[in-house]
């Protein structure tokens, strides 16, 4: 079931993910600063974000045509 | 404001245009030709995760709390990581054994057990119903904000009779029969209700897009401007921030993230379209990142919105939840503002059909049917189409559950915030997480586990967050929160055990999850699973490791055909049941539905397809009731485990012997259609050799038959024809040296004396050979060679035929007068390359691949000059030996000219090793 290198990566993202928006290293991004007008702290909580969804999208999309990796 | 009429008469157009949806979706799929089996469609129906409740509740929240609002969605991006294994593994398992529900799969997966899905069913309708009353109250709240004229009391519920959300309610029910409960199969998809849920995905994001964007660029001048402007109140600066001037509670936030986890894997709706609904296992691909893209940008403008309304109506003035539909209504935008009402109809509308569906579809099956079957009344006639009350009870059964979410909305919509109701829910359907993940990956998980684990977590939450929630909203004394029930302090239902620290979800989220697990783990491992339970447990967890094909059939007893056919034809309509037999009848190879044997994956088979329209556990009683069934033990299910699996051994090696065989076979073929051609070759050979040697045989016998007929023939012409019969007899000779050298050649037994060669010596001593016939034809010979050639291993006499040949050749075809041959000798690091150009008619295109074929020559049949059409090939035939080539290049009218190769090493070519057979030696590059 979590074998295979595509589901281990996905495995690793979800533990990644999860240290991410948690303790303590989503406190480091409660600054009083701006980025280009936008607080720091939700515009970090978006990117990382966004950057977990392209990480999915990458590891999903170009395994699609290989065979089963389960 | 708007009129009453405007927003009532878009509301109903909304609905109308997604009736219309759903019947072509419907329509599409009765002609094959399915919009919902799309990977597109597929992640953008996943999206009703998004209800009412982020739709108006994500700004409320926001509004007060800041980032809070994104736990919500923040859980699901990270369940939907593991989703390949997870969720892939719960569709294959629902495909395999036409799972219905969420309850459907817990009570099959222990054991097929009525009374835990009962409990799952039960579970989900206590958890479900306030929360589609929530959908129904956002739906009445923004419609008395566009109507009201000072924006209204939203919450106040009117007179059922005036009441919006009442109709809506109505509708939804007509919506919901007509499109998810058409079939009896609820294993089925229902295309058309999917089809309209992600063109509701869509509307929903298109407005709250539309007003985000509104708010940001046209209220404000830009994100820069707003967040500058809301960083300049100190009210507001604390909601950009994470600690929001007190400490963060990190374990509400890991809470928050944890329950939604679960809550998206786990919530019956997202079960039905997640896992029932599913078309196709690699649509999940696609769903795994486009439905967390969609969270994102759902939420992209809530902060936003939530900073834009609290600086636009000022703090504590409007309620946050509709700042949605209140800031263009109140910036004059009426028509923004009834788009994002019928963007918040349809993700309350959404929600409300597919939580309808799959709650029905429980309660149907998992609390009507089994009551039904246990009746003792309920005992129809064989032949007895039961197919019309079952859809009925369906049918019942939404209505029942609209109705009650109504109910629940009158009667409590005053009440309650929209963000608690929702979480409520959550946490009661995060209570399926610990019997659904520990079945999918735990064979030693027992019935009796899942049911107090259940039990236990269900309790748990009622007692930790219902019933203080009832309290808070005054229907009960408060008073037993604040003292503990008797004044036992031990017991406060939001301290349990003096536990502090906590707020009232993550406490009740903690202690319900710590009893389900300590119950369903502790009382699995009391006792060994039952020979019923193992079955299922290796069903389900092992699902991969087994095609539908090879998997095992945990069944003993006996059945009868006829019993099975008309057990099907009450459950599932007589004609559906009678093509069901005739395709399994064709499936094993029978000849007629009455020739099966009523064997145990028959059994099975039946069992499976009632699965699909009354549930597992259903089925399974109603297969008992016309089958023998013996009981299994778990040795049983082992012994039957072993033997599939030496089955499976053994077909796998039948189809490995079989595949060589066929490969064989091939190969048999191949070599035989390579004999034939061969054969071909040898007649054809054979007759062009009997023909050559016919040619010169007639004219050796004609002349000697005028000699011996005509003694007194005069001396002169006696010797003239004596000469003539000579010269015919060495032509003979020639041709069976000719065809003998052919021969040897072609079948590898020609002698080779290889030596070093100079080519250069050689090519010298053919042209001083043929000096005499050139001078006979008056032909001017070129020669064009280096002064030094590296020596060549080859046999010179064969080479010296190969020379002479195309001399000859040469000679034979250059024009009467001005004839002229060109040889040249060049050489490079790869080879050595002789060439003979002549300037001759030259070799028309279409006959130059034909020249080197056996008795073939040049020129037409009246012109043609002496050879026996054996030369050429028989100088390819060495040259190849050698490891080089020969070829032509010829245009008509500038003359032919051959080239052969030689590489310094024959080592390239196979063909000329195999030929060399023992006595090759090979050469080395050194030369001399």
């Amino acid at each position: 079931m979590f074998k295979g290198l595509g589901a281990q990566r996905l495995v690793a993202l979800f533990v990644g993910g999860c240290l991410l928006f948690n303790f303590p290293l989503l406190g480091l991004w409660d600054r009083d600063a701006t980025l280009f007008g936008v607080p720091l702290f939700p515009a970090a909580l978006f990117i990382l974000w966004a950057l977990l969804i392209a990480n999915m999208a990458w590891l999903m999309e170009r395994s699609a045509h290989k065979p089963r990796d389960d | 404001m708007l009129s009453p009429a405007l927003v009532i008469g878009t509301s109903f157009a909304y609905l109308l245009l997604l009736f219309a949806v759903a019947y072509y979706g419907d329509w599409r799929a009765a002609h094959g030709r399915s919009i919902i089996a799309n990977p597109w469609t597929y992640s953008l129906s996943l999206a009703v995760y998004c209800t009412a409740w982020t739709y108006f509740g994500s700004v409320g929240r926001a509004a007060s709390g800041g980032v809070w609002f994104l736990p919500i969605y923040l859980g699901p991006t990270l369940a939907m990581v593991l989703g390949w294994m997870v969720l892939r593994k719960m569709i294959r398992i629902a495909k395999a054994y036409r799972i219905t529900s969420i309850a459907d799969f817990i009570g099959s997966r222990y054991g097929k057990s009525p009374l835990l899905a009962g409990l799952v069913t039960l579970i989900a309708v206590v958890g479900i119903i306030p929360y589609i009353a929530l959908q129904l109250k956002a739906v009445s709240a923004g419609y008395a904000l566009l109507t009201l004229p000072d924006g209204g009391d939203a919450a106040a519920p009117l007179h059922w009779g005036r009441d919006s959300a009442f109709y809506v309610a109505l509708v939804l029910a007509g919506f919901t029969m007509m499109f998810g409960a058409r079939h009896l199969d609820a294993a089925e998809r229902h295309e058309g209700m999917v089809a309209a849920i992600a063109f509701e995905s869509v509307v929903k994001l298109v407005a709250f897009l539309a007003v985000g964007l509104f708010v940001v660029y046209g209220l404000f001048d830009g994100l820069a401007d707003l967040f500058g402007r809301a960083r300049a109140v100190p009210a507001l600066q604390n909601l950009m921030r994470l600690e929001q001037g007190g400490t963060f509670s990190w374990t509400q936030w890991f809470a928050l993230t944890l329950l939604s986890m679960l809550s998206v894997l786990f919530l019956p709706r997202q079960f039905q379209l997640m896992v029932v609904e599913n078309v196709r296992e690699s649509h999940l691909r696609r769903a795994i990142w486009v439905f967390p893209l969609y969270l994102l940008l759902i939420n992209l403008f809530v902060l936003p919105i939530a900073l834009g309304g609290l600086l636009y109506f000022g703090s504590g003035q409007m309620n946050a939840e509709n700042f949605v539909i209140s800031l263009p209504l109140a910036a004059g935008q009426q028509g923004l503002a009834l788009f994002v009402f019928i963007g918040g109809l349809s993700a309350s509308t959404g929600m409300v059909i597919v939580e309808t569906i799959a709650v029905s579809t429980m309660v149907s099956n998992e609390l009507v049917m089994p009551l039904l079957l246990r009746t003792r009344h309920f005992r129809p006639a064989a032949g007895h189409d039961l197919t019309r009350l079952l859809l009925g009870i369906r049918r019942a059964a939404i209505l029942g559950v609209l109705v009650l979410g109504y109910l629940y909305f009158h009667l409590a919509g005053e009440v309650y915030a929209l963000v608690s109701i929702g979480l409520i829910s959550f946490a009661a359907v995060a209570q399926f997480a610990p019997a659904v993940l520990g079945g999918l990956y735990w064979k030693g998980a027992t019935r009796r586990g899942a049911l107090a684990g259940l039990l236990a977590g269900f309790l748990m939450w009622i007692y930790t967050l219902m019933l203080p929630s009832i309290a808070k909203s005054g229907w009960l004394d408060t008073a037993f929160i604040t003292e503990g029930p008797w004044g036992l302090a031990f017991l406060k239902p939001e301290q349990l055990l003096g536990l502090q620290g906590l707020d009232g979800l993550t406490h009740s989220l903690f202690w319900s999850l710590l009893a389900n697990v300590a119950a369903y783990v502790g009382l699995s491992l009391w006792r060994a699973p039952s020979g019923q339970e193992a079955s299922q447990a290796l069903l389900f967890v092992d699902v991969f490791q087994r095609q539908a094909a090879s998997s095992p059939v945990f069944w003993r007893g006996q059945a009868s055909v006829p019993d099975l056919l008309s057990l099907c034809e009450r459950y599932l309509g007589l004609q559906k049941a009678r093509r069901l037999f005739e395709d399994y009848a064709r499936s094993v190879g029978a000849t007629a539905v009455a020739a099966m044997a009523p064997d145990a994956r028959l059994v099975q088979f039946v069992e499976t397809q009632l699965a699909g329209a009354v549930g597992s556990a259903s089925a399974r009683v109603l297969v008992a009731s016309v089958a023998e069934e013996e009981v299994l033990t778990p040795e049983d299910v082992l012994r039957i485990l072993d033997e599939t699996s030496q089955v499976r051994a053994y077909s796998r090696e039948l189809e490995d012997k079989s595949r060589s065989l066929e490969r064989a076979t091939a190969e048999l073929r191949q070599a035989n259609e390579q004999l034939k051609s061969l054969d071909r070759l040898k007649d054809d050979f054979m007759s062009s050799v009997t023909h050559e040697l016919r040619t010169p045989l007639t004219s050796i016998r004609a002349l000697a038959e005028l000699m011996r007929d005509d003694p007194d023939m005069a001396p002169g012409q006696r010797q003239q024809f004596v000469a003539i019969i000579v010269a015919e007899t060495e032509r003979l000779s020639r041709l069976v040296n000719q065809v003998l050298d052919m021969a040897k050649i072609e079948s590898g037994h020609a002698e080779w004396h290889n030596t070093e060669v100079d080519l250069r010596a050689l090519l010298a001593q053919a042209l001083a050979t043929t000096a005499e016939m050139f001078r006979e034809r008056q032909c001017a010979v070129e020669v064009s060679m280096p002064a030094q050639v590296r020596t060549l291993r080859a046999d010179p006499d064969r080479l010296m035929q190969v020379i002479l040949n195309l001399l000859s050749n040469a000679v034979k075809f250059v024009p009467v007068s001005g004839a002229r041959v060109a040889v040249s000798l060049t050489s490079d690091a790869t080879g050595l390359t002789v060439q003979v150009q002549d300037n001759g008619p030259g070799v028309p295109p279409e006959q130059q691949g034909l020249i080197f074929e056996k008795f073939r020559q040049g020129g037409d049949a009246a012109n043609r000059p002496q050879g026996t059409g054996l030369g050429l090939p028989i100088s390819r035939q060495i040259v190849e030996h050698f490891g080089g080539r020969l070829w032509l290049e010829s245009k008509p009218g500038q003359g032919a000219c051959f080239t052969f190769f030689l590489p310094w090493s024959p080592a390239t070519s196979d063909a000329a090793k195999t030929r060399e057979g023992d006595r090759h030696e090979p050469k080395n590059s050194g030369g001399r």
